[in-house]
């Protein structure tokens, strides 16, 4: 992300109807946390002893983190496999990545039941390193820290800082080396954070290469929302889609969703635990969804051909984040069984105070991706495009 | 310039790291922990049991918890399950006319619900701030208030369901068992032992406990034979080491030997537990899991171990990622110009 002036602001207002319900959102968000913090999560939440993780921390921060990796799908892809064409995705996908994870860190707070010690997750003597949750928390945090920095060349050539961006160009590399490094480590991580669980968890999702699954479906994911986002941000600011790109890069995702799914496949097998997919049970209906919203992008852009038409490109990208959903919801809540079934009697659905808030926080995600694009230089110049 | 030699080497370098997660059980397995020798437990015999709750109603007092009403007058105590204010609880098998007693069909039932003190705890292992530490002596899994941040992994990934979370209140804390770890130093053992009236819950070391209830199962069903009530004393226990204890030291009494399913559980299950227990109905029906003898702490922390382990792993990647990305973050200028002709 060095010196790259193809990128522009978008200009335009910035207070229209859509970002006052935004904001609107965010202020529902408020108030709630407000309620939750003052009387605790039971107030707000149906959180319950049998399923002590709900959606604050399944789809905000879980899944919220994943649907962030276009930042460092889109990164790698330039700087580590070297295919500079695809340059001009790095900034929008980065910003999308930097507003998830901030989120999903401050997300983590609300759901904090004594949030006031979570220092101690980085304090050594508290600090327990054989806790995945503990590799997982450093890992977030030192990666939003690094992300802030490999954005950071946008605001100083916005604010005309020439001399501190160069300084900080020639020491980028290590930057964007690390902010490849540890979303490898963290997206893992957060699929580890199911082994401890043992067999309260359906073996459908339970296996030691959960690790292995969670990282290559992130970065899947990663490419799957920068082809979403593309198609949205091009929609909304009636832009030309960024198609010479988009064509090729959905066929790396289709690469890496095909080794997902063969590592998928095969360790279902020689687990035997396939059987458990055919079972008259919701769990196995959950898998089947989950399976084909995952399958459905091969069948989506299978061919150069589909893969040049946008629309397809935009179903596959929904196609491939609503398998990742499931995944995730599937791991942690669906196929998630407190006491392996002799304790029965706990259920789970969000509260609607505890969906606004989700919501709040997508809002707010949305609402700041709009303003910084719309004021700095983040989405490509539209001239630099249409030369195609 | 995008060359099949950079490609490569980004394969190299990308590779490497995926390698990693897909191997996790290689090196530095981590086994399986074994209780302590001095481990203190229970033994809690449902065939001795008769259902009289003065063991809920002590813990509660022990530990400073408020009742909990389920019932249409606020007036008694009626906790329905463990929760962060209720940390043991006697719970009731029914089936059909219930008209015997720890017979599955037709009959009836208990069986305590309370923390099992695991050999390899996985709430010891899912907390990432040490607020669960297993004692290295006495084994006891304790819960520290002060260190916890109310993440509530513990209550996830136990598979008795027994650490819980006080949803309740903006302040809440864990609630569980710490077999009354605060009153030993006043001689004081567990309260829910000290008050069984039938010795149905025994407070000991888990080697001596596990011993007793060998020596139950080896029995025939209907004999007669001495079971001890409150405290098991330690084998070969000197005049000293008992004296640290307070109350009687035999309050022994002659009972029926009960028809036992021939299984101690807690002896392997996930590793072992210092809680043990004997019953006379199926385990899974009177509410305790089946569980494999490898605790998923052993898997949890060696698939950690081996990819983090001196954090050699995540190094090596780095230092090939920094590699790379040098080589092809300084031509930049010129890659864009290329990238867009």
């Amino acid at each position: 992300m060095s010196a790259h002036d193809s990128a522009a602001p978008v200009g335009g207002k910035l207070v229209n109807a859509f970002t006052l319900s935004c904001a609107m959102l965010v202020a529902m968000m408020a108030a709630i946390l407000f309620v939750r913090f003052l009387f605790g999560l039971g107030a707000a939440t149906n959180l319950n002893d049998g399923y002590p993780w709900g959606i604050w921390v399944v789809v905000d921060v879980i899944i919220g983190s994943a649907f962030a990796c276009g930042g460092f799908s889109v990164a790698m892809m330039v700087y580590i496999f070297n295919k500079g064409r695809y340059h001009p995705l790095v900034r929008p996908a980065l910003l999308a990545s930097l507003f998830g994870y901030t989120l999903a860190g401050i997300g983590v707070i609300f759901d904090l039941g004594r949030w006031w010690n979570f220092w101690h997750i980085f304090w050594p003597g508290y600090a327990n390193p054989n806790s995945v949750m503990f590799e997982v928390a450093v890992c977030i945090t030192a990666y939003i820290i690094v992300m802030w920095i490999e954005f950071s060349p946008v605001f100083l050539e916005k604010w005309g800082l020439k001399v501190q961006r160069q300084k900080l160009e020639k020491v980028l590399f290590v930057f964007i080396a690390l902010g490849t490094l540890l979303p490898m480590m963290h997206q893992s991580s957060l699929g580890t954070l199911l082994v401890v669980m043992g067999p309260q968890v359906n073996p459908l999702w339970q296996t030691p290469v959960v690790p292995l699954l969670y990282l290559l479906s992130a970065i899947t994911i990663g490419y799957g929302v920068v082809l979403f986002e593309s198609c949205v941000a091009a929609s909304a600011y009636r832009r030309e889609i960024e198609m010479n790109l988009l064509t090729p890069m959905a066929k790396v995702m289709l690469g890496v969703l095909g080794v997902f799914l063969v590592v998928r496949a095969t360790d279902l097998i020689v687990r035997g635990a396939l059987g458990h997919a055919f079972a008259p049970t919701l769990e196995a209906f959950f898998f089947w969804l989950e399976t084909i919203s995952f399958v459905l992008p091969l069948l989506l852009i299978g061919t150069t051909e589909a893969r040049r038409n946008p629309a397809r490109l935009f179903l596959a990208g929904v196609a491939i984040m609503l398998g990742g959903i499931l995944m995730r919801i599937n791991g942690f809540l669906i196929g998630y069984d407190t006491g392996l079934g002799v304790d029965p009697g706990w259920n789970y659905f969000p509260s609607v105070p505890e969906m606004l808030v989700t919501i709040g926080m997508f809002a707010l995600e949305v609402l700041g991706y709009i303003i910084i694009t719309r004021r700095f230089p983040v989405l490509p110049r539209e001239g630099a495009m249409a030369t195609h | 310039m995008t060359t099949r030699r950079d490609f490569l080497r980004g394969c190299l370098a990308g590779g490497a790291a995926a390698a990693t997660a897909a191997v996790p059980e290689v090196a530095s397995a981590r086994d399986t922990l074994q209780r302590p020798p001095e481990a203190l437990g229970l033994l809690y015999d449902a065939t001795l049991c008769v259902g009289c709750q003065a063991c809920v109603a002590a813990c509660k007092q022990a530990n400073d918890n408020p009742p909990e009403f389920h019932a249409m007058d606020n007036l008694w105590d009626t906790p329905l399950d463990t929760s962060g204010r209720t940390f043991n609880i006697i719970k009731m098998y029914r089936n059909g006319t219930m008209q015997t007693k720890d017979a599955e069909k037709n009959g009836f039932a208990f069986m305590k619900t309370s923390c099992m003190h695991c050999a390899d705890p996985s709430c010891v292992s899912a907390c990432p701030v040490s607020a669960m530490i297993k004692d290295a002596k006495t084994g006891i899994v304790a819960y520290d208030p002060d260190a916890c941040i109310g993440c509530r992994y513990c209550v996830a990934a136990c598979p008795f369901g027994i650490p819980k979370y006080q949803f309740d209140s903006p302040t809440g804390k864990i609630g569980k068992c710490e077999l009354c770890r605060h009153r030993h130093q006043d001689g004081h053992y567990s309260a829910c032992a000290e008050v069984c009236p039938t010795g149905a819950t025994l407070f000991g070391r888990t080697e001596d406990l596990l011993a007793e209830a060998q020596r139950r199962l080896a029995l025939k069903p209907g004999e007669w034979t001495f079971v001890p009530r409150g405290r098991l004393p330690a084998r070969d226990e000197t005049p000293e080491q008992a004296a640290r204890w307070k109350g009687l030291v035999d309050q022994s009494y002659e009972a029926q030997v009960g028809n036992y399913i021939q299984h101690v559980y807690g002896e392997k299950e996930y590793g072992g537990t210092q809680v043990l227990k004997l019953s006379a109905v199926n385990f899974q029906k009177v509410g305790m899991p089946d569980l494999p003898p490898k605790s998923s702490a052993a898997t949890s922390e060696t698939i950690q171990h081996t990819l983090y382990g001196g954090m050699i792993m995540p190094i090596a990647v780095l230092a090939g990622l920094t590699w790379v990305a040098r080589r092809n973050v300084a031509p930049e200028a010129d890659e864009t110009k290329e990238g867009q002709s």
